[in-house]
């Protein structure tokens, strides 16, 4: 199989203002990958999710997307190929969850160019593959956490991305809806080989849906590799500095973290 | 819920002719509309005429930097008077006139005032490049506060007779009979609007959060900078014309929402033709209510626009 490099990163610093938090960080992605980027809180996982996606320029280094320097393509032309879906949306104004989803055809439409029938397609299409078809109609602010969630990865996929980042995206959810939405993401990933680069919190998710993970630490790449490489339980003593014992999955056979109380 | 727009639409367009047919006929004299048209009553047809336009100047322009604010700031509260323009143009107005400068300047000093405090606000609220809007909040509002408090002690000391030539100020007025004036004022607030359509679908992006918004290729920092100065300039331009005229520019925005959704591409004109329709009938009720007298037209638009919001918001809740 042909390996195309969907992102590259070499030597990357960045933050906010004068703060350094990403140090001297290097990564590549493949497509079709799906990537999970664990580590403790502060060691810059949002940071660098926000460097790739263009919302923080880096202070130094590069960030290459299909080889061009990213901050040397338009920004709109870089969203047609790139979406996000944040941990949480805060809507202002009560659009509806169709309305939200057409948003997504924004980064591939003129000045005031409206929607035509190929880009009414393309959103009905996403509504379907994310279950919210029968809300399309509803006020965003008037559904559930979950629901919001799908209809804001609809909105994402209506972008027609090759890479999409998640930060987070099922922290607010209950373990229901986030199973649905974390299969949902693998089956786009597998079906439609969308690269997806995922910021996580919980080991067993990442451990169980990633094909790959990057553990974090003080804004560098600790380690990189499959789920059986990366979550040691010495990997995990030394970033987290915390006790755990690693089990597998019975059914998958995937590692499973299991945290150790210091107190009887 | 915002299925039938093209009947709303048209709905608008009629309430908007009643008011200008009304705001010409009704006054201190009723004429019906064939009676204006006799050149006898051609000096009033004129009158009325010049205010229906300021007011409907007046209401597109407010209700429309109300809608850019609101969406910029992700603040409901905000108003075209929000970032200290107002203030700016009242303090510029009295000093002029303390300094005995001509009453036809006054609108000139006012406009150099509101401008020259929009830059000192942005100045203040800048931090490396970046604006945010908390800080172009608050900025505006501590302005504004330091501003009327020099107002009112320049008033206080100065028992200068000319300074209750500018109180009208403070709850504005579309009596604007000078042709050039009214229509320098119309170039800006028709420009401006302009640009705040162009942009409607970048305020869409908006509503959904900055970074949002970002992900949606749009620059977010240059859009919030064309708009905090487009609508400055609008309201800058009306309120040297008109003076404070408080509520229209926060509640227009928010009725339009419920009658018509929040997408701008659709709001935004209709919150143009709205706000000019309340604004017309405001300037209506402000001549006839206490005929010969006149009501200052800042407290129609607060009195009619509190009850209109209230019933609107009732109606949602039930429907809900």
């Amino acid at each position: 199989m042909n390996v195309e490099t969907v992102l590259e990163i070499s030597h990357l610093f960045g933050g906010y203002g004068k703060d350094t938090v990403i140090k001297d960080a290097g990564l590549k992605i493949q497509k079709g990958e799906f990537l999970g980027i664990i580590g403790p809180n502060g060691s810059g996982k949002s940071t660098l999710l926000r460097l790739m996606s263009r919302v923080l320029p880096p202070q130094q280094g590069t960030i290459k997307f299909q080889g061009r320097d990213i901050q040397r393509i338009v920004l709109k032309e870089f969203c047609r190929h790139v979406a996000f879906v944040p941990q949480d949306t805060l809507i202002n104004f009560p659009f509806s969850v169709e309305e939200v989803v057409l948003m997504g055809r924004i980064p591939h439409l003129g000045r005031l160019q409206y929607e035509t029938k190929q880009d009414m397609e393309i959103a009905e299409r996403c509504l379907s593959l994310t279950d919210t078809l029968s809300i399309k109609g509803k006020g965003i602010d008037g559904i559930s956490a979950g629901e919001r969630q799908r209809a804001i990865i609809a909105k994402a996929l209506a972008q027609e991305p090759i890479l999409l980042f998640l930060d987070e995206p099922t922290s607010h959810l209950d373990i229901g809806h986030e199973a649905q939405i974390m299969d949902l993401l693998k089956r786009l990933n597998r079906d439609k080989s969308l690269t997806i680069v995922m910021v996580l919190h919980d080991l067993n998710l990442a451990s169980e849906y990633c094909s790959r993970i990057i553990l974090l630490d003080r804004g560098g790449v600790f380690q990189d590799g499959t789920a059986e490489e990366i979550l040691t339980y010495q990997n995990i003593e030394s970033v987290y500095k915390t006790t755990v014992i690693v089990n597998k999955n019975p059914l998958t056979g995937k590692p499973f973290v299991v945290l150790v109380s210091q107190e009887k | 819920m915002h299925n039938h727009w093209k009947i709303k639409v048209i709905l608008l367009f009629s309430v908007l002719f009643l008011a200008i047919a009304l705001g010409l006929s009704r006054g201190a004299v009723h004429l019906s509309l064939a009676e204006l048209i006799l050149r006898e009553n051609r000096h009033i047809f004129a009158l009325r005429l010049c205010r229906i336009l300021t007011a409907i100047m007046v209401g597109s322009g407010l209700s429309v930097t109300g809608i850019a604010l609101q969406a910029i700031l992700r603040n409901p509260l905000a108003e075209p008077y929000l970032l200290g323009t107002s203030s700016g143009a009242a303090l510029a107005a009295v000093t002029a006139v303390l300094l005995g400068i001509s009453a036809i300047y006054l609108p000139l000093a006012a406009f150099i005032g509101a401008i020259f405090t929009v830059i000192l606000v942005y100045h203040l609220a800048r931090q490396g490049g970046r604006i945010a809007a908390q800080s172009l909040i608050l900025s505006g509002v501590i302005i504004s506060v330091a501003f009327s408090a020099v107002i009112v002690f320049l008033i206080s000391i100065s028992g200068n007779e000319a300074l209750h030539g500018t109180m009208w100020w403070l709850w504005g007025s579309v009596q604007v009979y000078d042709l050039k004036l009214l229509s320098a004022a119309g170039l800006i607030v028709a420009l401006g609007t302009a640009v705040i359509f162009i942009l409607a679908q970048d305020l869409n992006a908006i509503s959904l959060g900055e970074e949002e918004a970002i992900h949606l290729g749009v620059n977010i920092e240059t859009i919030k900078k064309i708009l905090f100065f487009t609508t400055s300039l609008v309201t800058a331009g009306l309120v040297s014309v008109c003076g404070i005229i408080g509520f229209v520019g926060l509640i227009i925005p928010h009725i339009a929402r419920m009658l018509f959704g929040p997408n701008h591409r659709l709001l935004i004109p209709c919150a143009c033709i709205l706000g000019a329709a309340f604004m017309v009938f405001c300037d209506m009720f402000s001549r006839t209510l206490f005929a010969p007298l006149e009501i200052p037209i800042g407290v129609i638009t607060a009195l009619a626009g509190a009850p209109i919001f209230i019933i609107l918001l009732k109606g949602r809740q039930q429907v809900e």
